[in-house]
């Protein structure tokens, strides 16, 4: 396998199999530093699996994860050093509910970063207010709408300077009167240049934000390239199958 | 204003109120009156009354029984404080995953089998009369202390058991969502996962020391004199039960408040009532 090259992150080869099921078979992807990569395909296409396996929740059976050169997917890894250079978006937003949007923004500064507890109250409170959720700081994630909890769950995963961020599906769980505001916090990242992937169902948004679009279709990238590409113009018979079943669905 | 068809409604809500409000109060005379009708006209009914319900007896004997209980609630205090910190530290030891630990896993789960299959009577009894048997230098042979230490083996078992549950009980997105913001897997523990399992468990645990409370009164086959102890012996010198009526209302006067609370928290928000 050849070094990756400027790539913040590379993936190679990266197979994943639950049992006989193989969700992963092969994957090839690299993202660019301030580059935002869309990761669309089918629901169970293994989008969520790979972001999983990036950020080390999941082994990967074969492959290789690089992390601005460094194979993060080798057995003796050190983990926990590895998550705290990533930052993931989960679905679910995966709050913790015993803790206000303060809290949660701030565990991961105070106990991961081991900032002292002024200095990761103060970037807390900014990263609420940066994602429009001033005044809801000592709100607990039960009083929040959807939206609010996943753009608290975005400051989160944000809050430890993270090298690249990946976000699962983050507007999937929201109606779609709040599907808005959080890809406008996703916006935001990119105009910040974070280094970005992002599995996402709307395609409008990977249009707009994405640089290059990357479509998981049985375990492997079958087509990736600049969203004009791949969303007006896709090479692949299975690519226009999906968007044109995006489409009927009136999602594209 | 509100419309006809609104005070229509409302007047029907109250009238099936009112009826449900009938019926309970008619059943409840029917039945409790049936009970107490069924007591008091038992041929043994005067002997009982007597025997049982002496108030002469009740008011001689509640200063010695009360008395004694204070050691029943010096107890259950110390024994639930000691329960709370050994079975989070066993149910902790069996839910590690670290290899170092394996032997200590062992231990724990031999230390649930064992303390939770025996009976606490028994075990009371191996542990107070055994431990002294032993003749060990430092090893407390106070029957107080022996049968304390038994009860608190008996329920530390029962606890871990429920804390694992709780721990098990937090979706595991939880734990994912600690590890991604760089959490360690102790702190992911402490941090994420305990403080939500264990205010789930907290109507459960409360729960077991109802128990608890109740059971403190199996240290008496030891000898100490707590309430039950105690109001046997009175007992057995007039030869009337009204001192154990005493000890059983003292027991009521606190697990019936420990109970409430349990109610109070209720089961998660939003449970069928």
């Amino acid at each position: 396998m050849s070094a990756p090259g400027d790539a913040v992150l590379e993936i190679q080869g990266v197979t994943k199999a639950f049992g006989e099921r193989e969700v992963l078979r092969g994957v090839d992807l690299s993202v660019r530093e301030h580059e935002a990569v869309a990761l669309i395909g089918a629901s169970g296409s293994g989008k969520s699996t790979l972001l999983r396996c990036i950020d080390l929740l999941e082994d990967v059976d074969d492959g290789d994860v690089f992390l601005d050169g460094e194979t993060i997917t080798d057995p003796e890894v050190d983990t926990v050093a590895v998550r705290r250079r990533l930052g993931l978006v989960f679905q679910a937003y995966n709050l913790f509910p015993h803790m206000t949007a303060l809290e949660n923004v701030m565990l991961g500064s105070r106990r991961a970063h081991g900032a002292p507890r002024a200095e990761a109250e103060e970037r807390g409170r900014a990263l609420l207010a940066r994602f429009g959720l001033a005044g809801r700081e000592d709100d607990q994630p039960d009083n929040l709408s959807g939206g609010q909890q996943q753009r608290v769950a975005i400051a989160r995963a944000f809050a430890g300077r993270p090298r690249a961020m990946l976000l699962d599906e983050v507007t999937s769980a929201l109606d779609p009167e709040l599907v808005g505001e959080v890809l406008e916090a996703v916006r935001d990242l990119k105009g910040e240049g974070m280094t970005m992937l992002i599995a996402t169902h709307e395609m409008s948004f990977a249009r707009q934000v994405a640089d290059e679009v990357a479509f998981l279709h049985e375990g492997r990238i079958v087509e990736q390239g600049p969203p004009a590409q791949v969303l007006e113009e896709p090479q692949r018979p299975e690519t226009r199958q999906f968007l044109s079943r995006l489409l009927e669905a009136g999602r594209a | 204003m509100p419309s006809d068809r609104r005070l229509e409604r409302e007047a029907a809500k109250r009238r099936k109120h009112r009826r449900g409000q009938a019926i309970a109060a008619a059943s409840s005379v029917v039945v409790l009156g049936g009970l107490a009708a069924l007591i008091l006209t038992s041929p043994g009914w005067p002997e009982v009354r007597e025997t049982f319900f002496n108030w002469e007896v009740f008011k001689d004997s509640f200063p010695d029984v009360l008395r004694a209980f204070w050691l029943d609630v010096k107890l259950f205090v110390l024994i639930e404080l000691a329960v709370l910190a050994a079975g989070l530290v066993v149910a902790l030891v069996r839910i590690a995953r670290s290899p170092a630990l394996f032997p200590l896993r062992l231990l724990a789960i031999a230390f649930v089998d064992l303390f939770r299959g025996i009976p606490t009577i028994l075990l009371i009894f191996l542990i107070g009369f055994g431990v002294p048997a032993l003749r060990l230098q430092g090893v407390p042979t106070d029957p107080v202390v022996l049968g304390a230490i038994a009860l608190g083996l008996s329920y530390s078992a029962y606890v871990a058991e429920v804390y694992r549950a709780g721990v098990n009980s937090v979706h595991r997105g939880q734990r994912d969502a600690a590890l991604a913001v760089g959490l360690t897997e102790t702190q992911a523990m402490r941090h994420v996962i305990l403080p939500q399992a264990v205010r789930r468990v907290a109507p459960p645990l409360l729960n077991d020391f109802v128990a608890l409370q109740k059971d403190v009164a199996l240290i008496s086959i030891l000898g100490p004199l707590e309430a039950f102890r105690e109001a046997q012996i009175i007992e057995s010198q007039l030869f009337n039960f009204t001192p154990l009526v005493a000890a059983a209302l003292l027991y009521l006067a606190i697990t019936i408040p420990t109970a409430r609370i349990v109610d109070r928290m209720g089961g998660p928000e939003g449970a069928v009532r």
